[in-house]
């Protein structure tokens, strides 16, 4: 079925119900569905066989997403904040397409052949209004959306989600109308994120109202919280961290929050730990999916998180770290580089099979004939089958054959005091393959020394890192991704450097 | 009769409504208290109501599915009458929600 049925359903059943924006003046299901109904006859209209748009979150992103699922064209978020020769030449591999877009970009944006823009503001008030029901498109396999992926080191790839990978992920976990009246979700990821597209489709399913953030900074989203009474929210861990600061500076809680969901990136447990007991009424939820994977595909519920929080058991306490246990609709295996299934404890690729995965690329397709899709993330299984995440596998630092991944030897250098930040990467060595090195955040200062021996104590030798350098700050992206390969780099063409002026000597 | 996803149900005899969100592999009827529904805006036929409320009565917000030919129904609006296809009563799809993540 169509996403646009989700919004045909909610609307049925409780039109007056506000949806998007404040009380009482937001849009109620109703008239997000009028809206999208207008949008689509629009759409239609115009030449574009795809949808884009570039702008900040706010409601006309959220009749976009269903007036082109109603309109049968694939809807294409951009990322308004990419350079603009980037940013043009994601909307000409977009084309022919309608823009849809913020007034501000449109002369960033001008010029693209086979490309029609449109403001923000007109879309809007072309959309005011009743709208007529249309004779509607459905067929799971029609493209719903598609994501391009941040691309760090190469084009980005347009990673496919097909209107059966979103619906189903939406029908097999929400409850249909299941949310309080007085509940309120605050969104504050951009809208090109896979999961600023599930925000949209799983509030409107759920009847959870949605205030949206237009850009996250800190102290907006807590003036938002207490201003909109806002229930539940997701966010990326390096926004709680900014979070709890603005919160410990003002010596105030959020008591009207009562789940905050995160994911995005790996959460430092002091992080979490800390949250937790700031607001310990809380349900945190930590949730791990991919683009390619329609959002959330594993989840760590509230209970595991005080449960953990609360053990004595190391195995018990470290599943704090990890993202819990796979949706009771998806299978999930580890499986080692022949494709075969590893045992619990050992390190391998996460493959993952159900109806919300798409595993598709333009032009490509990662998913296997049999349904399971690799994820390209490392990962294992404890005992009772929690998993944990440990990055991308390409991050795996392979030295002297032995596989050793960042994450492990981070999260012990993080226990220093001294470390407000770390990232541990493999660069080129002529003896081992690969050699440990970490960049590390500590504006007070901590001898080098200090810091190898607690990995040492911690963990083996051969995860000691054999270089150590001091950043300012490591690079992240605006959803908080490390940005590796860029830090890599940077290290590796230093090292090269030094080298080079030995030599010149 | 055909019934595409997106197809809107109405019982005849109690007030439940469902949409069909996956659709039957065979055709045929879908029946709420034992009477066939108004499918799609059509006209439902003359019944009269029921005065209790039948096992596996469509519950809203629930998923009803017919093992045999795939069909999956949502029911939208609560009903007395319970879902059958072809004289095949329904059966309730238990969904575990998922605490809330987006």
């Amino acid at each position: 079925m169509h996403t646009h049925l989700l919004l045909e359903m909610a609307a049925d059943a409780d039109p007056d119900r506000v949806l998007v924006g404040s009380r009482p003046h937001g849009m109620t299901l109703v008239g997000l569905l009028n809206a999208a109904r207008r949008g689509a006859a629009f759409l239609d209209a115009r030449a574009g066989a795809t949808v884009t748009y570039a702008g900040l979150n706010g409601p006309c992103f959220a009749v976009a997403v269903f007036a082109s699922s109603i309109a049968g064209r694939p809807f294409t978020p951009l990322n308004y904040r990419l350079p603009d020769a980037d940013l043009r030449r994601l909307l000409a591999r977009s084309a022919p397409a309608t823009a849809i877009c913020d007034a501000e970009m449109i002369s960033r944006l001008d010029g693209v052949e086979g490309v029609e823009l449109i403001s923000v503001e007109d879309f809007a008030r072309i959309c005011e209004g009743e709208g007529e029901a249309p004779a509607l498109p459905d067929a799971d396999q029609d493209v719903a959306v598609v994501l391009f992926t941040s691309g760090t080191t190469s084009e980005p790839k347009a990673a496919i989600l097909r209107h059966g990978n979103l619906t189903s992920y939406v029908l097999s976990t929400i409850e249909f109308l299941g949310a309080d009246p007085e509940d309120a979700t605050l969104v504050s990821v951009p809208p090109y994120h896979i999961a600023g597209i599930s925000a949209v489709l799983t509030s409107i399913y759920s009847g959870r109202r949605m205030v949206q953030l237009p850009a996250f900074t800190p102290e907006d989203w807590v003036d938002a919280v207490v201003a909109e009474r806002i229930t539940h929210a997701m966010v990326v861990p390096t926004m709680l961290g900014r979070i709890l600061d603005v919160l410990d500076a003002r010596g105030i809680t959020l008591p009207t929050l009562r789940a905050l969901s995160y994911g995005g990136g790996r959460m430092p447990v002091a992080v979490i730990e800390r949250a937790m007991d700031l607001m310990p009424a809380v349900d945190f939820v930590n949730a791990y999916g991919l683009t390619e994977t329609s959002s959330t595909i594993s989840v760590l519920d509230p209970e595991s998180h005080r449960a953990a929080r609360a053990s004595a058991d190391p195995a018990v306490r470290r599943r704090l770290s990890s993202v819990g246990l796979p949706l009771p609709v998806v299978e999930l295996e580890i499986r080692d580089e022949a494709g075969e299934q590893v045992a619990s404890g050992t390190v391998g690729e996460v493959w993952v099979r159900g109806d919300q995965i798409s595993g598709e690329y333009a032009g490509k397709k990662a998913i296997r004939d049999d349904g399971w899709f690799p994820t390209n993330d490392a990962g294992w299984l404890d005992a009772e089958g929690y998993l944990f995440v440990e990055g991308r596998l390409d991050d795996v630092i392979v030295r002297g054959g032995e596989n050793i991944s960042p994450s492990e030897v981070e999260d012990v250098l993080r226990l220093h005091t001294a470390v407000q930040d770390v990232a541990v990467l493999g660069v080129p060595d002529q003896e081992w393959g690969e050699r440990i090195v970490a960049a590390v955040v500590a504006p007070g200062g901590v001898a080098e020394e200090e810091l190898r021996s607690l990995v040492r104590a911690k963990l083996r030798s051969t995860r000691v890192p054999e270089q150590i350098f001091f950043y300012e700050s490591l690079p992240y992206n605006e959803t908080g991704k490390l940005l590796r390969r860029h830090l890599r780099s940077e290290i590796t063409a230093g090292l090269d450097q030094r080298v080079g002026d030995v030599l010149a000597i | 009769m055909a019934l595409p996803a997106g197809t809107k149900l109405a019982s005849a005899v109690c007030t439940a409504q469902g949409i069909v969100i996956r659709p039957p592999e065979a055709d045929g009827e879908i029946t709420c208290g034992g009477v066939a529904m108004a499918v799609a805006g059509e006209a439902a036929v003359a019944a009269e109501a029921l005065a209790e409320p039948q096992d596996g009565q469509a519950l809203p917000g629930k998923r009803y599915v017919d093992q045999t030919t795939g069909l999956e129904v949502l029911c939208t609006k609560a009903g007395k009458g319970a879902f059958a296809y072809d004289g095949r009563p329904l059966t309730l799809k238990e969904a575990k929600p998922l605490p809330a993540s987006d």
